[in-house]
C-alpha cells in the first residue's frame, strides 16, 4: 500500500470511529422508537446537520472502504496491480454516487 | 564455571516458558482480530451499496420506503440486520485497536484489548437485539 493511500484509509479511520458511534447510537434509537418511514423521514426531511453528517459518513467510507478491500483482495487473491486499483476506484465512485443520493434522499423526502 | 552458566541456563529457560506462551497467546488472538476485523470489513462494503439503494427508495416518496421496510420486518432479516450491527461495532472496536497501536504504540497491552473489543460488539449486538421492533 502506498504511503498516500495508508494516510487516506487512517485519516478516514479517524473520522469513521467518531461518526459510526454516533450511527450506532441513533440506529438502536430508531430501532427503539419504531423503525417506520415517517419516523425516518420526520428526522432527516431538511435536516442540514443529519445531511451534512451523512454525507462526511458516505465520502469517508467510499475512501476507507475500498481501500481496505484493495489490501484484503491483494493478499488473498493475489489479484494485483492497475485492474484492481481501477476497480477500487470504480468501488470509491460508486459508493460516494450511491451514498450522495441516499443521503440527498431521506433529506428531500 | 560452566556449572553456574548450566544453572542459569536452566533458570531462564524456566522463566522464558511463560513468556514464550504468553508471546503465543498474544499472536493468537493478534491473528483471530486481524482475520475478524477483514472480514466484518469485507461484509461491510458489500452490504453498504445496498443500504444505500434501500434509502433511495425514498426518492419515490414516504411509501416507497414504508414498502421496502415491511419487507425488512421479519425474523431472518433480523437476525441478518443483528449481524451487520455487530459486524460494525465490531470493525470499530477493532479499528481503533489498529489505530492505538499504530499512533499510540500501545503494541504490548493490544492483546489484552481483543475481548474487550468483541465484549463491545455483543453489548451493542444484544442492544440492537432488545430494541429491535
Amino acid at each position: 500500500m502506498t504511503a498516500k493511500l495508508f494516510l487516506a484509509q487512517r485519516v478516514t479511520a479517524a473520522i469513521l470511529a467518531f461518526v459510526v458511534v454516533a450511527h450506532l447510537s441513533m440506529i438502536i434509537a430508531a430501532e427503539h422508537a419504531g423503525l417506520t418511514a415517517g419516523a425516518i423521514l420526520a428526522r432527516t426531511h431538511h435536516n442540514l446537520v443529519l445531511f451534512a453528517f451523512y454525507a462526511l459518513f458516505v465520502v469517508a467510507a467510499a475512501i476507507h472502504a475500498p481501500i481496505g478491500l484493495r489490501n484484503v483482495i491483494a493478499e488473498w487473491t493475489g489479484w494485483r496491480g492497475r485492474s484492481l486499483d481501477l476497480a477500487m476506484g470504480a468501488f470509491a465512485v460508486a459508493l460516494a454516487t450511491l451514498g450522495l443520493r441516499a443521503a440527498f434522499a431521506v433529506y428531500s423526502a | 564455571m560452566s556449572e553456574s552458566l548450566s544453572g542459569g541456563f536452566v533458570r531462564a529457560s524456566r522463566d522464558a516458558r511463560p513468556r514464550l506462551i504468553l508471546a503465543q497467546a498474544h499472536r493468537r488472538r493478534g491473528f483471530v482480530a486481524a482475520l475478524l476485523h477483514r472480514l466484518s470489513g469485507v461484509a461491510l462494503a458489500i452490504f453498504l451499496p445496498m443500504h444505500f439503494l434501500a434509502l433511495a427508495t425514498s426518492l419515490q416518496g414516504a411509501n416507497a420506503l414504508e414498502a421496502f421496510l415491511v419487507l425488512t420486518r421479519n425474523p431472518f432479516i433480523k437476525a441478518a440486520e443483528w449481524g451487520l450491527v455487530t459486524a460494525l461495532a465490531l470493525h470499530l472496536a477493532l479499528g481503533l485497536r489498529l489505530l492505538a497501536i499504530e499512533l499510540l504504540g500501545w503494541r504490548e497491552r493490544s492483546a489484552a484489548i481483543v475481548p474487550a473489543a468483541f465484549a463491545a460488539a455483543i453489548a451493542i449486538g444484544v442492544l440492537f437485539l432488545l430494541n429491535a421492533g
